[in-house]
């Protein structure tokens, strides 16, 4: 059976598993946080410490897409509006209760030394399990000289960072603002501080929408909304790239607590795969409640199971080094479209992708007879359409006209409406898979070019030393 | 368009309320979210007006309602009662890829309405070319679906359009002959009133019923659309016909939907197993008998029913007898009837009577419900027109017939289809028209 719990994460953190709650509403209170542990989490790091703010309302806005809620989700709310006295004995009651679960204190105070000095002083003696300095939070606290103001400055971010490691007993990790052209550039910073690990991404600057009767974008607070932070699922792909930015650099590369976009152990899986030690969630959670932490860790585990792995250190980091620069892929490699006759439904959405989209060599000409070679040879889509829409269509009103109409082929679909790939002309770019509805129905397949591997990289050396 | 003359009133509502409640707005856009967007949808193909389908549902997951509708009154201006009286299992929505998919189909009809009743709540009108656009002038004789398609198309291009209808209201079977919690009356003559707001004019309660009508009409209009649709309902030729108690599917249905027939009881005996037939005998359970029998000399193999009529009938628990045929009908006491019938079987695709196998059913109604027999006898007055099997014949494409000057579409050339199969019709003919009317301006 595997193992899914973490041990000594950047030094000294262990939990239960790599499930651990982001700092921000879903950590706000020692309330909440217990009845996460009790549903399953593993860690939590609590709603960022600091001098209490005033909050406005409202705070949250979200993108949805096709009639799918909260594809990306968005706040203006600041730190904890609590004071650290209140925070820091509902933590202490926390650790006491649970002992193994791991407790992140989230900090934010002034940029001085004696306030970073007294804050982890103050936090280490409630029990927290490790420090989370939040140089990340994109919106209000920035203003005021903290939050991702600190993060995109790699100086500040040095600083502090050393100002916290010359007090700090438990590991601190620093979370990374994406807000920023180079996210390495703040991470060698923090790792030049002396910080045991870091967290990313934090949320990215964001206007998620506005409001077409009023004008007013989203979040509308009194007539007026201000940027606000991005995260959910929309964001993944943009964390993914982060994450594996810093940990394939030697200068910046720590433990990473992986955060943006994760809703699902395939999620978490994808953080691990690059890297990262733990993972941490709050929009899915915002979304669906604790709960759904129970699927995480048993998806996980059957996944883990089915692959062999005993421990996330098995499979932690293993596609770290399946991403290279563009230069290093093999340009001899050659895929084709191949479309599963017996799957496809007739949708036709290949088609029009390829035409609209991509390379127009898939077709609709299985009846009327192949032609391979280029554009000008076949029938536009338009004319297509054209056709169909002048035809006489009736309605089958006789027993014998339904039968006709709905005959059975020797595929699902009429043989007309199966597109076909004219392989000679495919450039093997994926968009008809990624369109089509059909899980399995379009696959991308190699074919031997009867060429040896070469990359960009090997090509132009080689036509260098050519002209030498 | 005044619909004074249609009943308005609880009990009808109560009995005849809607089959299918309209989707809320959220829910038309769920489902309008679902619509995969095909190339070259087999809906569009398959819907006899071609309706750009994914067209006018992503117009209403975006929000675009007015284009949505406009979209679909573009190909078919009687969208809001196809959308309500369309066979759409055989049409769009059986044409939906998502059934190789093991997934429902895409609630075609059902957005189609949604789209409509947003239009109508809008108070928007079609926009159309400048009247006088066009010089043509076409009259339409019969007022169904057909001619009004006919004559909305040619208002649209900018052309003027009458429609000469025999009954007090125009729309034809949308008005008088779909049941009524498929199609509503008054939603039919609204529908109606917004193609007369396109500026076609109506002329009602005329016949035209002559040659000298004919040649009256041929003196002040370029082309004459027939959109006749069919004839009286076949008669059962039995003795006995005549009774009282005996009233025939479209007269009960148009019976019941003007006010006209308000309750029944006891037994009724529906003659015949067709989509009106089925619409007869439950509007017979809705208007009150306890008991409706279909009765039908074919097995249920054959009946012409769509699937889901035959289902929706039985949910109405009608029965059915099957291979069984009518052969008297007799008067008893107190308006009581009897019908009697035999068994029947086929040999050799003919139907042979099984001996000793009498069966009388009592009843105090029998509605013979097989079929429409063809209009002849303006027909015949329509010199130079071919007709053929009891349908007018005309091209294919153009709807023009042997005579020139007269285009026909609907029922009295398919033999009886659907109503937007009398659209698509019309909507040719006028196209036609047009073109033939261009070609010979210039």
């Amino acid at each position: 059976m595997p193992d899914i719990g973490v041990r000594n994460f950047a030094g000294k953190i262990n939990s239960p598993n790599p499930f651990w709650l982001a700092s921000a509403p879903p950590t706000n209170t020692g309330e909440m946080i217990m009845r996460a542990f009790d549903a399953g989490w593993g860690g939590a790091v609590w709603k960022t410490i600091g001098e209490p703010i005033t909050n406005v309302s409202s705070r949250y806005s979200a993108t949805d897409w096709n009639g799918q809620r909260i594809m990306g989700f968005n706040n203006i709310e600041l730190i904890s509006d609590r004071t650290v006295e209140q925070n820091l004995r509902e933590m202490a009651e926390v650790k006491k209760r649970y002992p193994k679960n791991a407790v992140i204190a989230s900090l934010m105070v002034a940029s001085t030394r004696e306030a970073w000095h007294e804050i982890v002083t103050r936090t280490e003696g409630a029990g927290a399990d490790g420090l989370e300095l939040n140089f990340g939070c994109p919106h209000g606290m920035s203003e005021r000289g903290m939050g991702s103001a600190v993060g995109q400055v790699p100086e500040y971010a040095e600083m502090i960072t050393a100002w916290v490691k010359e007090k700090a007993q438990t590991p601190v990790l620093v979370k990374l603002t994406p807000n920023i052209s180079d996210i390495r550039t703040v991470a060698r910073a923090a790792k030049r501080g002396g910080a045991d690990g870091l967290s990313a991404i934090n949320t990215i600057n964001s206007i998620t929408g506005i409001d077409l009767d009023t004008f007013v974008p989203r979040p509308n607070v009194d007539g007026k909304s201000s940027h606000g932070g991005y995260c959910g699922p929309a964001v993944k792909p943009i964390a993914l790239n982060m994450v594996q930015q810093i940990l394939a650099d030697p200068e910046a590369a720590l433990p990473l607590s992986g955060i943006g976009g994760i809703g699902m152990w395939r999620d978490a899986a994808e953080f691990l795969l690059l890297g990262c030690g733990t993972v941490q969630v709050c929009t899915a959670v915002m979304h669906y409640g604790y709960r759904i932490v129970e699927d995480m860790a048993e998806g996980l585990d059957n996944w883990m199971r089915e692959k062999g792995f005993k421990t996330l250190g098995d499979f932690r980091g293993l596609s770290l080094n399946r991403v290279t620069e563009w230069k290093h892929l093999n340009l001899n490699y050659k895929i084709v479209a191949r479309i599963d006759e017996q799957k496809c439904i007739g949708c036709d959405l290949c088609h029009i992708a390829c035409w609209d989209g991509a390379h127009q060599c898939i077709h609709l000409d299985r009846v009327t007879g192949p032609v391979d070679g280029h554009v000008e040879l076949h029938p536009i889509p338009a004319a297509k359409e054209t056709e169909s829409r002048t035809s006489i269509a009736e309605t089958p009103v006789t027993r014998k006209e339904r039968a006709a109409a709905f005959a059975p082929g020797p595929y699902p679909t009429p043989l007309e409406r199966i597109p076909r790939v004219d392989e000679t002309e495919c450039v093997g770019c994926n968009l008809c898979s990624l369109v089509c509805p059909v899980d399995g129905c379009i696959t991308m397949v190699q074919v031997d070019t009867g060429l040896k591997a070469e990359t960009w990289d090997e090509r132009t050396r080689g036509a260098a030393r050519g002209a030498e | 368009m005044s619909t004074a003359a249609l009943p308005d009133d609880e009990q009808m509502r109560a009995r005849f309320g809607e089959l299918k409640p309209p989707l809320s707005a959220q829910a038309a856009v769920i489902e309008a979210d679902r619509c995969l967007n095909c190339f070259d949808a087999p809906c569009t193909a398959a819907c006899p007006t071609h309706i750009d389908v994914p067209g006018f549902i992503k117009r209403i997951a975006s929000g675009n309602l007015r284009g949505s509708a406009l979209r679909i009154l573009d190909a078919n201006i009687l969208g809001a009662s196809c959308a309500r009286v369309c066979p759409v299992d055989v049409l769009c929505e059986g044409a939906c890829v998502m059934h190789r998919q093991n997934r429902k189909p895409i609630q075609i009809g059902q957005l189609q309405r949604h789209a409509m009743d947003a239009f109508w709540a809008s108070g928007e009108r079609v926009p159309t070319a400048a009247p006088g656009a066009h010089k043509l002038r076409v009259a339409c004789i019969g007022g169904g679906p057909a001619s009004l398609a006919c004559a909305a198309e040619l208002c649209r291009q900018g052309a003027q359009a009458t429609v000469i209808e025999r009954r007090e209201l125009p729309g034809g079977l949308n008005t008088y002959g779909v049941a009524e919690y498929k199609l509503r009356a008054v939603d039919s003559v609204r529908e109606v009133e917004m193609i007369r707001q396109l500026g076609v004019e109506f002329r009602c309660g005329v016949d035209v019923g002559s040659a000298a009508a004919l040649e009256a009409l041929e003196a002040e209009f370029d082309f004459i659309f027939l959109g006749l649709g069919l004839g009286a309902m076949q008669r059962l030729n039995i003795p006995g016909e005549e009774a009282d108690g005996v009233m025939n599917a479209l007269e009960l249905i148009a019976a019941y939907k003007t006010g006209h027939l308000r309750e029944l009881h006891g037994t009724v005996a529906v003659v015949g197993a067709g989509n009106t037939a089925i619409d007869a005998a439950n509007a017979a359970r809705r208007l009150g008998a306890t008991t409706v029998y279909m009765v039908y000399r074919r097995g249920e193999s054959e009946m012409s029913a769509f699937d889901f009529e035959y289902e929706h009938a039985k949910q109405e628990s009608v029965q059915f007898l099957w291979n069984r045929l009518p052969v008297a009908i007799r008067e008893e006491a107190h308006g009581r009837l009897l019908l009697d019938t035999v068994q029947v079987r086929q040999e050799d695709g003919k139907l042979e009577r099984v001996p000793e196998s009498q069966a009388e059913i009592g009843c105090d109604m029998v509605v013979p419900a097989i079929g429409q027999s063809p209009l002849t006898q303006l027909l015949e007055e329509l010199r130079g027109i071919e007709v053929h099997d009891g349908r007018i014949v005309a091209d294919r494409v153009t709807g023009q017939t042997g005579n020139p000057r007269y285009f026909a579409g609907g029922d009295c050339v398919n033999g009886g289809r659907e109503v937007v199969d009398a659209v698509a019709g019309g909507k040719r003919a006028a196209r036609a028209m047009l073109k033939s009317a261009e070609v010979a301006h210039a």
